[in-house]
Formats: C-alpha cells, structure tokens, sequence
C-alpha cells in the first residue's frame, strides 16, 4: 500500500535540478513523479522512480544527501470535488497531511495524488474503509 | 602639557618602574606558588624556583600559560585568593562550550578602576565629562570595567549597555554626552543610524571616543572622526589578565597603546618559539600580572599580535607602548566585540547534529556591523523530505549559537561537498571584513 519516495537536498543554485535528473538519465532511471518544495536558500526535490534504490545509490554517489521515505498514492475520480471526498475523509479522521502533489500522468479515468503523512498507517487505514482506493507502488513504478 | 590621573607612577623614570616590576613579580610569584598547585607544578615542571629570579630578563625562564590552562582549571582553580575575598567574578568565551572565569578582590577591582580611569584622562577625558558608556554590561568585562573607572575619576557615567541603537541616540543627544565607549564598527553604526534620523553627530557635543574589544584600522579611525566629530582612541583590554583598561592610546601622540607596566609586564614573542623578538617587531603579546590577588597570570599567551615599544612618548608617560592589534595567533574571531572561537560553534553542530560537521564560518561587515553566516553541509542524518523540519532545524542552531556566544547568525544549509576540504587542517572561517 506504500510507494516509496526518494528526496533530494538542493541548494538554490542553477543548475542543481539539470544535474539531478542527468545523473538519474544517465542510470536509466524513469521519473514518475516529481515535486520541489522550496525556501530562499534551499530546495526540497521529491521524486517517485521506477528504481528508488537504484536512483538514492546513483545520486549519493555524485555526493547529493538523498532520503527515501513512504507515501502514498490514492486515485482521485476526475471530476469536480475528487479530491474535496477525500481530504473530507482526512479532515473527519483527523488525519494530518503533511505534504501532497498530484501525479503527472493518469491512471485509466482517474488523477493520482501522492500524499505524506506522519502517521500512515493510521491514513491508509481510514482511506481504504472509506472506500477510497490506494494504488500499490509496483503499479505506479511500471507506469 | 598632558594631565595625569596618577602622575607619579604614570611617569616613573624606567629604572625605577622596572625595579617596582621586579619586586611584584617576585611577590606574585610567591602568592602564586603557596595558592595555586598549577603554578607550583608548572614551575616545578619547567624546573625554576621563584627565589632564583634575579631581573626581569629572567622572566623568560617562566612556563607560559594558556587558554587551554585556564580551561583546565574550569571554574576556579587558578584562583589565588579564597572564595571570600573576591568579591566579582567575570567571564569571557572558552575555545569550547564553557567559559574562561576570572575573579577579583576588592583590592583588584580597585586597581582595575584606578587604571581605567588612568586610561581616561589619557585618552583626553576629565572630571565633568558624560561618558555614554556602551560597551555591554554583564559577564563581559567591558561595561563594568569602564563604569568603575568613571565613578572612580569622577565623570558621570551613563550605563546604557549595547543595544536600542535608536534610544541610544536620543540619550546622547538629550543628555548631552561627550565621550562614546564602544565597539569601533559601533559608533560608526550609531553615527549612520543618527544620520537616518536626520541627526548629524558632528554637531553633538562628542568630544572624545574609546574604542576598543575588536581590531580596527587608522583608516576606520579617520572615518570615525570625520563622521562623528571626536577624538578616536584605542583601548586594549582582556578579561583574563583584567579587562578593559589593561592600555590605552594618549590623545597627545595617538601613536601606540601605552600598557600599564607598573601592574603588569609585556613582552613580545615569536608565537612559533615562545622566544622574544626585538622592540618594534610584530610577535604575540604575552602579560604577566604582577598585582593582581583574585587570578594573577604568569606569561599568560594573549594571542594578540602587536610590536612594543619602550621610546619616550610625548604624552610624558613612561610606559611602553604597544601598536594596534594587527591579528590573532589562534582561529579566535571578533564579531561585534564578542570574541568567537570556530570550535564553540563546531561544539554546538556536534550536538545538534550528533556527528562531526562540516561547516564554513562566513564573517562579513555590512552597514558596519558584523555579521555571520554559519554554513552547514546537509548529511543524511539531518535531512528530512519536510521543509519545516529543516528551517526548524536552521533556527535551532541560530538559537543554541545565540544562547550561547550571544553573537547572532543566520544558519544556511549547503549541499554536501560544497564546502571546501583542504589538506590537514580544515578551512572553518572565511573573513570578508576589510577594516
């Protein structure tokens, strides 16, 4: 039920995401998803790839701090107020997101979210009884 | 013709201040030897005996003592006199997390406000002058040091501290103020901040300005007193061997720091060796107090490098001179007249991050006030995918480096490597301040 996501630390300097996704070409190494939260100084690169260890091994090589963490990626119907049924749910488990961003590709009918949470288990937990469906991360690497 | 506070011994003939020396030196060495067991094994160690020490020449054969020492002997065990004769104790920054202590007896802090007020009328300052004294008041020697020194010459002393740039404006102004004591990079702030508010320092009643715990420049003191129409002097001073006061420029020659000899003795050496060098050659400024009861120090290592001289000067004060501070012998930085040492802020990264840092100190000066930028390389262990948890992370080593150096500094994250690794020892400081 969990996909796994890889971040990448990066300084605001030009260049650094040109670098990144290199290094991953290179490995032949296929982005699925991919959001960059950032500040004035810095830089949060969060990426979902067909080969997670693969990419966290290459990018450390080339000297970049690289985490793997767990999310995960429900599938939205693509019609108004999708995402407003789910966060609905989230909201009435109490249920924190820490983070989300929605998939760039679709999956039949449906939009994909990629959602952090603190306590996921509990997350996947109040999504799958409400009838909300996950998409299994070996779904989502072989896109 | 100069004024005095203490003519008679601020104008002793040489033979007979360098006879005075070598008779307190002895007595110290005496206090030493009976009081603290560090000196006794020093000195057992280095194989002299007080008794044995004929001229002053002889105090080359004296071991030195360090920072490290005075570390070692973490909180009072370098002290001379028992617990309930000092009546103050300072502090000042440790190479690591804790502080270097110094105590003083009454009697010591009775020398040490008859020297500061020496080193007032020196600079130019009398009896019915208002000092606007904003050096900090607290562990720092500098605030109270200069306050007994006023009472004790009998100006009035204001104790506005550092801080509130713009009250300390309108005070000056309001109260008449006619001597500044402070950091020199502040009184150029101070003149810059006035000038904002539509004031022009120049027209105040600033006569004279005692500037001193940082490093500062001729060219800074032309700036100074063109913008705010005083008398520029430099203080030198440290907390270990008494705080501010320890010697002064005279506003006659402003030509060296005349260093009160009959309370302590100078020498200069090759920071490499720990042999002297001639007069008038740069080296590492070394001081033995030869009064002090509280914490006397012998050969203590200042790592301040200067030059002395022993020529007579104008003023008519005997006293050896010596020159500006041109640098340190250590990696020890001065940000807004706090002194920071590298390994504090490394002590406090260790912590934080539980492993050893990599991490770049970046001292700038803008606006004329010091600043400082602690890069830190971002490893596995602190990197997180949540934004928040990394500028959580940043303004909780802003906050432990505030709490405990009291300098303020903004803490950027860098990428792994981006810091440069240099063969043997590593590059932890980049200065950019041009003075």
């Amino acid at each position: 039920m969990k996909v796994e996501q890889i971040s990448i630390f990066i300084e605001n300097k030009s260049g650094r995401l040109a670098e990144i996704t290199r290094i991953l070409g290179e490995a032949a190494i296929n982005i699925r998803a991919l959001s960059l939260a950032d500040t004035s100084d810095f830089g949060i690169l969060r990426l979902i790839v067909n080969e997670a260890e693969q990419a966290k091994l290459v990018l450390k090589e080339k000297g970049f701090t690289v985490n793997k963490t767990e999310v995960v990626a429900v599938e939205v119907p693509d019609q108004p107020g999708g995402l407003s049924a789910i966060l609905q749910v989230l909201d009435r488990e109490q249920i924190n997101v820490e983070y989300m961003y929605a998939f760039v590709e679709r999956c039949g009918g449906n939009a994909v979210i990629i959602f952090r949470f603190d306590e996921i288990d509990k997350a996947i937990a109040a999504l799958t009884s409400n009838g909300i469906k996950i998409l299994e991360g070996e779904r989502l690497y072989g896109m | 013709m100069a004024t005095y506070f203490n003519e008679e011994f601020e104008t002793l003939p040489r033979a007979v201040l360098e006879a005075l020396q070598l008779k307190r030196l002895q007595m110290t060495l005496e206090r030493v030897c009976h009081h603290v067991p560090f000196y006794k094994r020093s000195f057992e160690t280095a194989n002299v005996r007080p008794d044995q020490l004929r001229s002053l020449d002889d105090v080359r054969r004296l071991p030195f003592t360090t920072k490290q020492d005075m570390r070692d002997s973490y909180p009072y065990g370098l002290f001379a006199a028992p617990m309930e004769d000092i009546v103050r104790i300072h502090a000042s920054s440790g190479t690591t997390g804790k502080p270097t202590v110094v105590g003083y007896t009454r009697p010591d802090i009775e020398t040490w406000s008859e020297l500061m007020a020496r080193s007032f009328v020196t600079a130019g300052v009398h009896k019915g002058d208002i000092i606007h004294n904003a050096y900090g008041y607290g562990l720092f020697t500098g605030g109270l040091g200069a306050h007994y020194g006023a009472e004790k010459l009998g100006a009035s002393v204001i104790p506005i501290s550092g801080g509130n740039t713009k009250r300390q404006i309108m005070i000056m102004q309001d109260f008449g103020s006619t001597v500044l004591t402070c950091t020199p990079s502040y009184s150029l702030y101070l003149a810059e901040e006035a000038q904002a508010e539509g004031l022009d320092m120049r027209t105040g009643k600033l006569r004279v300005g005692i500037f001193g715990a940082e490093p500062w420049s001729e060219a800074m003191r032309s700036e100074i007193e063109a913008n705010l129409g005083l008398d520029a002097i430099d203080i030198y001073g440290l907390s270990e061997i008494m705080g501010p006061g320890v010697a002064i420029e005279c506003i006659e020659a402003k030509q060296g720091l005349h260093i009160w000899e009959d309370h302590f003795i100078p020498e200069i050496i090759n920071p490499e060796t720990g042999e002297w060098v001639a007069d008038g050659e740069k080296g590492e400024l070394v001081i033995t107090t030869i009064t002090k009861q509280g914490i006397p120090l012998i050969r203590y290592r200042t790592r301040d490098i200067t030059s002395i001289t022993r020529e007579q000067c104008v003023c008519g004060r005997t006293h050896a001179r010596i020159a500006r501070m041109s640098g340190r012998s250590d990696d020890m930085l001065i940000i807004r007249g706090v002194n920071v040492f590298p390994s504090q802020i490394e002590s406090i990264l260790v912590r934080v991050e539980g492993v050893e840092p990599h991490y770049l100190l970046i001292v700038d000066r803008k606006d004329n006030l010091d600043t400082l930028e602690v890069q830190v390389e971002v490893n596995e262990g602190i990197f997180s995918d949540e934004i928040k948890v990394l500028q959580a992370l940043s303004r909780q080593i802003e906050k432990e480096i505030k709490d405990m150096l009291g300098v303020t500094c903004t803490v950027k994250l860098v990428e792994p490597k981006t810091i440069q690794r240099s063969e043997g020892k590593a590059k932890r400081v980049q200065d950019n301040r041009k003075l």
